[in-house]
C-alpha cells in the first residue's frame, strides 16, 4: 500500500477571497484543513516608522490608509492619543461630529464586509445593494473633507471644519440624467444633516432587505452556522475584540465601557451572539448597523439644536482662521510655525483606544517632547484575529476558509501596517 | 513612591502588597498606570496578573517593542543662532535622515530595548501597562508570554522581526511583516528609513531582482524639542479647561 501524505496548498496572495494580499499555506488531509499558516506583511509600509520622521499632524493621513474601509475611526485613535498627551479636549460639537462620523464609518465598514462576505460565499446581489448605500455615505465623507475615503478630517483639538450647510448635488452627465438623476438628488436639497436624516430613516428598511436575502437563506446558513465557532474563553485568550468577541457572547464594547467622544450621551444597545460562529457574528454586525443608524439620528438632533466651535481656539495647536492670519501679525506667526515646524507634545506616553468597526483600534504613543512622535504603535484588531486563523480553521473544510477570512473582516492595510 | 491620582492610589497599594519588590517602579501619566518589571519576574508577575481574581487581566490587548536610542535628541541649533533662519535645522542623524553607511553609532546606552504590554481587565474595566527592559543590548532576550496569553504569538513575532528582541520560549519565532530573507531589524533607530534594498522586475532576467537602494534620505522638518509651558503645564496634569488652556 502506498503511503498517504498530507497535501500542502498555497492560497493567495492573488485570490479573490483573500481580501487583499493574504498568503495562506494550508496543510490538507483530503479536503480537511489540518494546519493553516497565514503569511502576512505583503502590504507592510512601515507606517509606524514613517510617523517617527514627521510632525504629528502630517501623519493623520497615514491613519486613513491603515484600515482603509474604516478611515475616520483610525484617525480618531491617533488624534485622541495626541490630545491625551497634550491635555486638550475637543469642543462638544466636535465630539458629536466625531461620534456621528465614527458611526457612518461603522456602517461603511459593515456594508463592505456584508457585501464581500456574501460574495465570497456565493451571493452576488447583496454586494451590489451594499455598494449602493456605501456610495451615499462616501458622499458625506466628501462633503466634509473633500475626499471620498482618505479624509484626514479629525485633527488634534477637534475636526477640520464644520459640517456644510449645503449637501452637494450630483451633476447631470451622459450617464446620470432624467429619473436617475432625480432619484440620486432627492435627499440633497438641504444640508448634510438633512441628507443623513433622510438616509438613516430609509436605512432600516435597507438592512431589512439584506436580512431578507440572507438571514433565513438555506445556503447562507449552511455556509455559516457552526463554522469557526470560538468560545468566549478562547476569544479573550486570543485577543479578540469587537464583533468577533461579542459574537462569542462577551458584552464588551469600548463605546459603553470606556466611553469617549459623545458616546456617553447617546442611547444604543450592544448586540451579543451566543454560539460564536460565523452566523452569530453576521447577526451581530447586521444589528450594529441598525444601532449605528440610531446613534447617527441622535447626533443629528443634537447638532441641529446646538452650534459652536468645532476646533479648540488655541493657536499653539490649531491654526488661526485665514481672516485672522491676514489681519494679525501674531496669527501669521502661529500659522507659519504650525505648518512648518508643528507643535511639540510634552514628554510622556499614552494608549488611546477606540471601538473601530473591526474591534479595538489602539494607538500607543511615546513622546520625548519633540514635534515628532518618538514611537507610535498601532494596535490593529485584525492582526489578533488573523493570528487565530490556524485555531479557527483546524478541522474545517477547504471551502470554509473563505467563510473564515470573510467573518474575520480582514483588511490588510491595518494588519500589515 | 510617587504620588498617584485617587483612582490609582489604592490599586498601586494593592499591587505593591501582592508583588512587593518584583515590580521595579510605578509611573502614572495622564491617569494611565505603567509598571516596570525585570525580566526575571516577567512571567511570574504576568501569570499572577491574569489569575489573581482581584486583578483578573483576561486580555492582552497589545505588545509593542521600543528602541530608546536617541530619546530626547533634537536637531535644532539655538546656541549659535544666526540670521539665516531655517539653516538652524542642523545635519543631525535624526530619524529618517541617514543611509545605512552613515547610520549613527549606537553608543552603549542602558536599557535600550523595551517591550511594552497593554493589559485589559474586562471584569474590573481597568487597563494596565507593563514594561520590561531587555538587559543586554547586543542580544536582547525577554521571556515569552505565550503561555499566559496565547494571543501574544504574532505580537512577539512582530517585535522580533522589527526590533530583534528574542522571546525565550516562543514556539515559532519567525519574521512576520518583512520580506522573505530580509536582513536587519528595520524599526531600530539606527536602521535607515529608506531601507537598504529596492525590488524591481528585471525584463532581461525575467525575474524580480534586489538592488542597493538609490534614493537619498530626505526629511523636511527638523526634530525640535521645546518646553513650552504656556499651553501645557505638567504640574496641572489633567486639569485643563475645555478650550485647552491650562487653568491658572
Amino acid at each position: 500500500m502506498s503511503e498517504i501524505r498530507n497535501f500542502t496548498m498555497n492560497f493567495g496572495p492573488q485570490h479573490p477571497a483573500a481580501h487583499g494580499v493574504l498568503r495562506l499555506i494550508l496543510e490538507l488531509d483530503g479536503e480537511v484543513v489540518v494546519r493553516a499558516d497565514p503569511h502576512v506583511g505583503l502590504l507592510h509600509r512601515a507606517t509606524e516608522k514613517l510617523v517617527e520622521s514627521k510632525p504629528y499632524n502630517q501623519s493623520i493621513g497615514y491613519m486613513d490608509r491603515l484600515d482603509y474601509v474604516s478611515m475616520m475611526c483610525n484617525e480618531h485613535a491617533y488624534v485622541r492619543a495626541i490630545e491625551q498627551l497634550m491635555g486638550i479636549e475637543a469642543p462638544e460639537r466636535a465630539q458629536y461630529i466625531r461620534t456621528m462620523f465614527d458611526e457612518i464609518t461603522r456602517i461603511l465598514n459593515h456594508l463592505m464586509w456584508l457585501g464581500s462576505n456574501a460574495l465570497d460565499l456565493g451571493a452576488m446581489s447583496v454586494f451590489l445593494y451594499a455598494f449602493r448605500e456605501r456610495e451615499n455615505l462616501m458622499d458625506c465623507y466628501e462633503a466634509v473633507s473633500g475626499a471620498r475615503m482618505h479624509a484626514t478630517y479629525y485633527r488634534p483639538g477637534g475636526v477640520y471644519r464644520d459640517l456644510p450647510d449645503q449637501m452637494p448635488k450630483v451633476a447631470e452627465s451622459r450617464w446620470r440624467k432624467g429619473k436617475d438623476l432625480e432619484r440620486m438628488n432627492r435627499w440633497r436639497d438641504g444640508s448634510l444633516l438633512d441628507f443623513l436624516d433622510h438616509f438613516t430613516a430609509d436605512f432600516y428598511s435597507k438592512v431589512d432587505d439584506y436580512e431578507t436575502l440572507l438571514t433565513d437563506n438555506r445556503i447562507w446558513k449552511q455556509r455559516t452556522v457552526g463554522i469557526g465557532a470560538v468560545s468566549a474563553d478562547r476569544a479573550l485568550q486570543m485577543g479578540f475584540t469587537g464583533p468577533m468577541l461579542r459574537g462569542s457572547g462577551v458584552a464588551w464594547d469600548l463605546r459603553k465601557k470606556q466611553p469617549y467622544a459623545a458616546y456617553d450621551k447617546v442611547d444604543f444597545d450592544i448586540p451579543v451572539g451566543t454560539n460564536g460562529d460565523c452566523y452569530d457574528r453576521y447577526l451581530v454586525r447586521v444589528e450594529e448597523m441598525r444601532q449605528s443608524a440610531g446613534i447617527i439620528r441622535q447626533c443629528i438632533d443634537w447638532l441641529r439644536a446646538n452650534s459652536g466651535p468645532v476646533m479648540i481656539r488655541n493657536f499653539k495647536v490649531s491654526p488661526p482662521t485665514r481672516e485672522e492670519m491676514k489681519d494679525d501679525m501674531e496669527a501669521l506667526i502661529h500659522h507659519f510655525k504650525l505648518f512648518t515646524e508643528g507643535y511639540c507634545v510634552p514628554e510622556g506616553e499614552t494608549y488611546a483606544a477606540v471601538e473601530a468597526p473591526k474591534g479595538e483600534f489602539g494607538c500607543y504613543m511615546i513622546s520625548d517632547g519633540a514635534n515628532k512622535p518618538f514611537r507610535v504603535h498601532l494596535r490593529a484588531p485584525g492582526f489578533a484575529h488573523l493570528s487565530a486563523m490556524n485555531e479557527m480553521a483546524k478541522g474545517h473544510m477547504l471551502a470554509d476558509i473563505a467563510a473564515l477570512i470573510a467573518t474575520q473582516d480582514i483588511v490588510f492595510g491595518e494588519i500589515d501596517r | 513612591m510617587n504620588s498617584f491620582s485617587s483612582l490609582n492610589q489604592t490599586f498601586v497599594e494593592h499591587l505593591d502588597g501582592l508583588f512587593g519588590h518584583k515590580i521595579d517602579s510605578y509611573d502614572e501619566h495622564r491617569g494611565q498606570l505603567t509598571i516596570t518589571i525585570a525580566p526575571e519576574h516577567w512571567l511570574e508577575v504576568a501569570h499572577q496578573l491574569r489569575e489573581e481574581p482581584s486583578l483578573s487581566f483576561e486580555q492582552l490587548t497589545d505588545l509593542a517593542g521600543v528602541d530608546y536610542l536617541g530619546f530626547g535628541d533634537d536637531e535644532w541649533e539655538t546656541a549659535e543662532a544666526t540670521g539665516s533662519g531655517f539653516s538652524r535645522g542642523v545635519d543631525a542623524l535624526g530619524p529618517g535622515r541617514f543611509s545605512w553607511a552613515e547610520r549613527p553609532e549606537s553608543e552603549v546606552i542602558d536599557n535600550r530595548f523595551a517591550v511594552v504590554v497593554q493589559l485589559l481587565s474586562l471584569k474590573h474595566n481597568r487597563r494596565l501597562r507593563l514594561r520590561c527592559f531587555a538587559p543586554n543590548d547586543e542580544l536582547p532576550v525577554i521571556p515569552s508570554l505565550i503561555d499566559v496569553w496565547n494571543g501574544v504569538n504574532w505580537y512577539e513575532r512582530e517585535v522580533f522581526d522589527l526590533y530583534g528582541i528574542i522571546f525565550e520560549g516562543h514556539p515559532d519565532l519567525r519574521r512576520i511583516l518583512t520580506d522573505y530573507g530580509f536582513i536587519g531589524h528595520p524599526f531600530r533607530k539606527d536602521f535607515p528609513l529608506i531601507g537598504n534594498v529596492t525590488v524591481r522586475y528585471d525584463e532581461q532576467k525575467g525575474r524580480v531582482v534586489y538592488e542597493p537602494v538609490e534614493i537619498e534620505p530626505r526629511v523636511l522638518v527638523p526634530r525640535v524639542i521645546r518646553h513650552d509651558s504656556r499651553y501645557v503645564d505638567e504640574k496641572l496634569d489633567g486639569k485643563h479647561s475645555k478650550d485647552g488652556r491650562a487653568e491658572a
